[in-house]
């Protein structure tokens, strides 16, 4: 990590970057695109990964990071308005700067586990948004990856993140499969209505994918069930967990579930390694 | 060996404090703490400060960074890594271990430059326990209060404190002070004093806690236990025991608005506190017996399990005396079966 004079210092030190865009997703998400100042560089990240954004005297906090690696030159950031340093975040405008550090935790096993395997992501909500740099990534490495399927559901139409490249990149292309899904009846919507680990059994997906599932803590409990019914073993599932974190490199001693620490063993859980956690979460 | 006249301290703290920075066990107030000497500060010899002296690399408050917003301009400071030539007189054998907990958590990759360069740049001169007292079982963690493991090893016998340099920093110190010092063959008057300590600290009334059962493989064991509901019960959740521990380490980074600028700060937090997991969705751990068993767990538990066994406690007894309920490690590892006599 540097700062802006570029020496190295500190980890906890953030760097100043510029939003170049803020895209309104949903009533209540943003996705937030930042890159380097001029003459600077961002870290490089992988699929899963999170970093600290700053906005100097509201606060900092963890984000995952929702563009792909391969999509480079800046980072995307699907962010919901839930406290206090997401509502400023909401408040903003588009070419005002922030400061960012990163990359923490440990990412998904995009190019060792996840290769040659089916995948099944299956999300809710904002739980979209750290699968989306993964989704990104098999898109752009499609020979390393079998079968797509992407299960996504939310409370309404309106809810659905990323709707538009859902709709006109990972809907019409070749090899991937997407199911969405809304939890009421809405206007407007002919899709499927329905909770997510509902329509996950209606689907019957055969236990062969390796699935990957980020939600609400209760959508990943049954979803999770669901997987295991219908015949997923635990080490097929992966996950990705988020606690309160303050220093994202397992010192500040927040989000710890026993004797790990989601900032630096996590954010990324394969279920079975959840299983072996204290039942804190 | 080298020895100084107890009633000359004062000359070996200034022959210290001509080169650095020289902290040590001082009463003010009242209260005996680690403090930086001065012309005429006097050596306070009690055998516990309040405060451990975690502080000399991790202090309870200190800036990291700095912004300034100018024209929608961010500028980034980061706070200088500090430099100064430190020395810390007087550190028991149990705060002494408590630097080797806090270096597996601050120089461990990617290490704390803050903590990393504070450390580097500091002597430990250690005393031995004269006279352990009964709050004390560093023994149970397997450590010698007549024998600390430090830059200096010190012992006062009598009218004198004798002084022997363990490290090559240590040789370094005595060389720079060695004119303050006398050379002296005193191993047998040091081998006395420590068969004396050795002799208090086997007959003191926690030295028969046992650590059996605790260990990084306890979780399944001891997580969902009858135990922590009645341990807990009373818990004030005030923190007392986070603040004067020398292992506790939590740290909170938040920013505060000098006026002119942002000034980003870390300082000490505490798992005991329920904000400390707080999320805008709400927190994991709501309960005080939740966060009560987080800190035993961690210290007699997760820590090991993630350093080599090494538990997170040095047996200094602060809580024991601190907490304002009575409750502490040493009452936790007995309620679980953890006693020897």
């Amino acid at each position: 990590m540097s700062c802006n004079c570029g020496t190295p210092v500190d980890k906890l030190i953030p760097q100043t970057v510029k939003v170049v865009s803020i895209r309104q997703d949903t009533p209540d998400v943003k996705t937030f695109r930042v890159v380097a100042l001029e003459g600077e560089e961002l870290f490089d990240h992988m699929p899963g990964q999170c970093a600290m954004l700053t906005v100097p005297g509201v606060g900092e906090a963890m984000f995952s990071i929702t563009s792909s690696p391969t999509e480079k030159g800046y980072k995307d950031f699907s962010i919901k308005r839930c406290g206090l340093l997401t509502d400023y975040l909401h408040s903003m405008e588009a070419g005002e700067e922030v400061c960012v550090r990163g990359p923490y935790g440990k990412p998904f096993p995009v190019d060792t586990e996840f290769k040659g395997k089916d995948l099944l992501f299956i999300a809710g909500g904002i739980g979209l948004a750290p699968l989306h740099s993964v989704i990104n990534y098999v898109r752009a490495n499609r020979e390393n990856y079998g079968k797509i399927d992407i299960l996504y559901g939310s409370r309404s139409k309106d809810d659905l993140v990323d709707f538009d490249e859902i709709e006109n990149e990972w809907l019409k292309e070749e090899g991937i499969n997407v199911y969405l899904t809304i939890d009421r009846e809405q206007e407007g919507w002919d899709g499927h209505v329905g909770f997510v680990p509902s329509y996950l059994k209606e689907l019957d997906f055969p236990p062969t994918s390796t699935a990957v599932i980020c939600g609400p803590p209760i959508m990943i409990k049954f979803v999770l069930q669901a997987l295991i019914e219908m015949g997923f073993e635990k080490t097929q599932v992966y996950t990705t967990l988020e606690l309160k974190m303050k220093c994202g490199i397992g010192k500040c001693g927040r989000c710890n579930i026993g004797s790990k620490y989601v900032c630096k063993d996590g954010p990324v859980f394969r279920c079975d390694e959840i299983d072996e956690l204290p039942n804190e979460y | 060996m080298y020895t100084i006249e107890k009633s000359k301290l004062s000359d070996l703290f200034g022959a210290i404090s001509a080169s650095c920075e020289l902290y040590l066990p001082v009463k003010k107030a009242g209260q005996n703490n680690f403090t930086k000497y001065e012309a005429g500060t006097e050596y306070c010899d009690e055998l516990k400060t309040v405060k451990s002296p975690k502080d000399m690399f991790f202090p309870q408050s200190e800036n990291i960074v700095s912004f300034e917003k100018t024209d929608g301009k961010i500028k980034v400071t980061p706070d200088t890594i500090p430099t100064e030539k430190t020395v810390v007189f007087g550190v028991r054998a149990c705060d002494v271990a408590s630097f080797d907990v806090l270096d597996r958590v601050f120089l461990s990759e990617p290490a704390d430059s803050f903590y990393k360069a504070r450390r580097e740049n500091c002597t430990v001169v250690a005393t031995a326990c004269s006279e352990p007292e009964e709050s004390c079982f560093c023994s149970v963690f397997g450590i010698d209060p007549s024998e600390p493991k430090a830059d200096v090893a010190t012992w006062f016998v009598g009218e004198k404190l004798y002084w022997k340099a363990l490290t090559e920093k240590g040789e370094e110190l005595t060389k720079a002070v060695a004119s303050v010092l006398t050379e002296e063959n005193a191993d047998g008057t040091v081998e006395a004093e420590k068969a004396k300590i050795k002799e208090i600290v086997k007959n003191l009334p926690l030295a028969s806690l046992s650590l059996d059962g605790w260990d990084g493989d306890a979780t399944e064991a001891k997580f969902d236990a009858p135990e922590w509901e009645k341990l807990s019960a009373s818990c004030l959740g005030c923190g007392a025991c986070t603040f004067v521990c020398p292992t506790c380490q939590c740290y909170d980074i938040r920013d505060y608005d000098t006026g002119h600028g942002i000034q980003r700060y870390r300082c000490w937090d505490s798992c005991m506190y329920n904000d400390f997991t707080m999320m805008a969705h709400g927190t994991p751990r709501p309960s005080q017996l939740q966060r009560f068993r987080q800190r035993f767990m961690h210290k007699l538990v997760y820590f090991p399990a993630n350093n080599d066994g090494m538990y997170s406690c040095v047996g200094c007894g602060r809580c024991v005396n601190k907490c304002p309920i009575s409750m502490n490690i040493a009452k936790v590892i007995k309620a679980f079966g953890g006693d020897k006599s």
